[in-house]
């Protein structure tokens, strides 16, 4: 575990830089301060790929957020004069079965999935990441609690518990966050956990508890702190698990419903359209697959800038 | 060995206890009257009551929970409120071709991704290790269900070789277990590849090399063979998850499995199977982790005496 400084911490090595006159004085060298984040930033611009990917889910975030105003037509007003038709000028990724223009609907999907992937990662992260530190601090059998519990949550294939939510809440977008939200808690709690009990031995929590600091201050200003390096790598890739498994559940029927332009409900609405109109299925396929594979491959830059002993290479 | 395995048994118990109660608790935790929500807004009150009976929601909690209990060690899970039949008769219809499935997707993403795995690593930085880690990275981020449309669209619609869903010959299983296989290939191979590599760092690997022993032979003998301890435990685990990723891919190619069963239950609130279906893939679980710990524990002395 390196040393770990909140992210958002100023750096230094801004500060000082108060204009060009720095010159070769002796001084220079302070100008040069290594700060955590200026360390981190050096190491993810060399990672091209995590670069790109994440260049494209800002785009993509973009898009998502002024949709009414990017996408050329309403994504759900019908046309029935032009039923499944391929790309052409008029039509980028062509019209589905009720003549509704498949590109503006994936614009419009994207809101959905990225909505659904932040809230339910920052849902199951927040609670992960709270039972973690609690549980790594106290110790004792609050840990032992929170810990077996994770260990049967995270024994379960994602897709088995959300469904288990969903036949309790019922089908719905807005209840697959819940769903989705509920598998990354165990993660979270683990990673939290870990440098929690690797961080409440340092001298500076002993000082701080030694002084009188309260537990819940200790926690939240000492320890939590610690463990944001991990868990913004798990962020990133836990959001492209999130969407993959959110759009796998409006396949199978149980998530968004029809009229939505939800990605995955789009391919369960095409799938009778195979062989007769393949772009009602290709495009949204297309969006799932190179979004969650961006978010994927910005979580693995993530990580090796993070900290680069995990590197796989 | 046999005392590490004695205390691993007992420990499940609580465990299964606890999912025991967490099913049972199941139909209460759904929002209103269950009895209710199953017999129809404008049932009459004996048809609810009837249905309350048939869901053994009668007596104080605890009565209904030893009922329940009882009842399903017995293999007793009621009727299914879909189909009439025992709930019990349903699943053991959908077991083995789900079994299958799992079998021979798992068998050809262990070969594959061991194959990708090790390739990339002993070419590592070269284009074999590029190719290949884009290949992993492109399988964990692949939706199945669209990979499952396309392969029918180019094998059954365009091309006519292959069934586009449904069971019975070999050829019905090409399409599923390869489509459920892809994303346990690509962690296959990913994991296969940095185990390989971690080993092939040690030193003893280093000495094999110096003291003139042929490549070939570090590569099999000294590495392989110590990289294989994680990845067993790896593909142990990856089993659980093939069985969910089973309810995609059934539903995608027709297939009359556990997972189209279970997707079908949860759509028609059909409490009794959704209730059989989530104990027993628990079950499943369980028993697999216990397995794969069983055989690290084998493979690896130093866990056994802990």
């Amino acid at each position: 575990m390196t040393a770990a400084i909140p992210a958002s911490a100023p750096s230094p090595a801004q500060g000082p830089a108060q204009g060009p006159a720095q010159g070769p004085a002796p001084g220079a060298a302070a100008g040069h301060v290594r700060t955590p984040l200026g360390e981190f930033w050096r190491r993810f611009r060399r990672q091209k790929v995590a670069l790109i990917a994440g260049a494209f889910l800002f785009a993509l975030l973009m898009v998502a957020v002024f949709a009414p105003w990017v996408a050329p037509y309403d994504p759900a007003t019908p046309d029935y004069m032009a039923i499944l038709q391929g790309s052409s000028a008029a039509h980028w990724a062509g019209t589905d079965a009720y003549g509704r223009d498949v590109f503006s609907r994936i614009l419009f999907g994207a809101r959905i999935s990225l909505a659904v992937g932040f809230l339910s990662v920052s849902l199951g992260g927040l609670a992960g990441v709270s039972l973690g530190v609690v549980s790594g601090y106290y110790g004792g059998w609050i840990d032992s609690l929170i810990m077996r519990v994770c260990d049967v949550l995270l024994a379960f294939p994602g897709i088995l518990l959300a469904i288990g939510v969903i036949a309790i809440l019922g089908p719905g977008i807005d209840n697959v966050i819940y769903a989705v939200a509920v598998f990354s808690v165990p993660i979270f709690a683990r990673l939290a956990r870990g440098s929690t009990l690797s961080l409440k031995r340092a001298v500076y929590v002993d000082a701080a508890r030694a002084i009188g600091v309260k537990d819940r201050v200790i926690m939240m200003r000492h320890l939590l702190p610690g463990a944001l390096p991990n868990v913004i790598v798990y962020f990133s890739m836990r959001i492209g698990t999130s969407i993959l498994t959110a759009a796998s559940l409006s396949f199978i029927g149980l998530g968004a419903q029809p009229p939505s332009p939800e990605w995955g409900a789009m391919l369960a609405d095409g799938r009778s359209y195979i062989g007769v109109a393949d772009n009602v299925t290709l495009f949204p396929g297309i969006a799932i697959f190179v979004t969650v594979l961006a978010f994927n491959l910005l979580g693995d830059g993530l990580r090796d800038a993070l900290d680069p002993k995990l590197r796989m290479a | 060995m046999l005392e590490y395995l004695a205390k691993r048994l007992l420990g499940i118990i609580p465990v299964i206890f606890a999912i025991s109660v967490v099913v049972f608790a199941f139909v209460h935790l759904l929002p209103g009257d269950p009895a209710r929500l199953v017999a129809g807004l404008d049932a009459s009150q004996e048809d609810v009551a009837a249905v309350r009976q048939s869901l053994g929601l009668e007596g104080p909690l605890w009565q209904q929970y030893l009922r329940f209990a009882g009842n399903a060690v017995q293999g007793d899970f009621g009727i299914s409120l879909k189909t009439r039949r025992p709930v019990l008769t349903e699943i053991g219809e959908r077991l083995m071709p789900t079994v299958w499935l799992t079998v021979f997707a798992m068998l050809w993403a262990t070969v594959f991704g061991l194959l990708i795995g090790v390739l990339s690593a002993v070419k590592r930085g070269r284009w074999q290790d590029y190719g290949g880690m884009i290949v992993a990275v492109s399988g964990i981020s692949f939706p199945s269900f669209w990979l499952g449309l396309l392969l029918i669209d180019l094998f059954s619609v365009r091309l006519g070789w292959l069934p586009t869903g449904g069971y019975g010959t070999w050829a019905h299983f090409v399409m599923p277990s390869f489509t459920l296989g892809l994303g346990v290939a690509a962690v296959m191979a990913r994991f296969t590849r940095s185990a390989f590599v971690e080993i092939a760092r040690e030193d003893y690997v280093r000495t094999a090399r110096a003291k003139g022993v042929p490549e070939a032979f570090v590569i099999w003998k000294h590495t392989l063979r110590n990289a294989l301890v994680p990845v067993i435990t790896m593909t142990g685990l990856q089993f659980g998850f093939l069985l969910g990723g089973s309810i995609v891919v059934e539903t995608v190619f027709s297939w009359p499995g556990l997972g189209r069963l279970l997707v079908d239950s949860v759509s028609y609130r059909d409490y009794p199977v959704i209730q059989a279906e989530i104990l027993l893939f628990s079950l499943e679980f369980i028993f697999i982790n216990l397995a794969v710990d069983v055989l690290y524990a084998f493979a690896n002395p130093e866990i056994r005496y802990k």
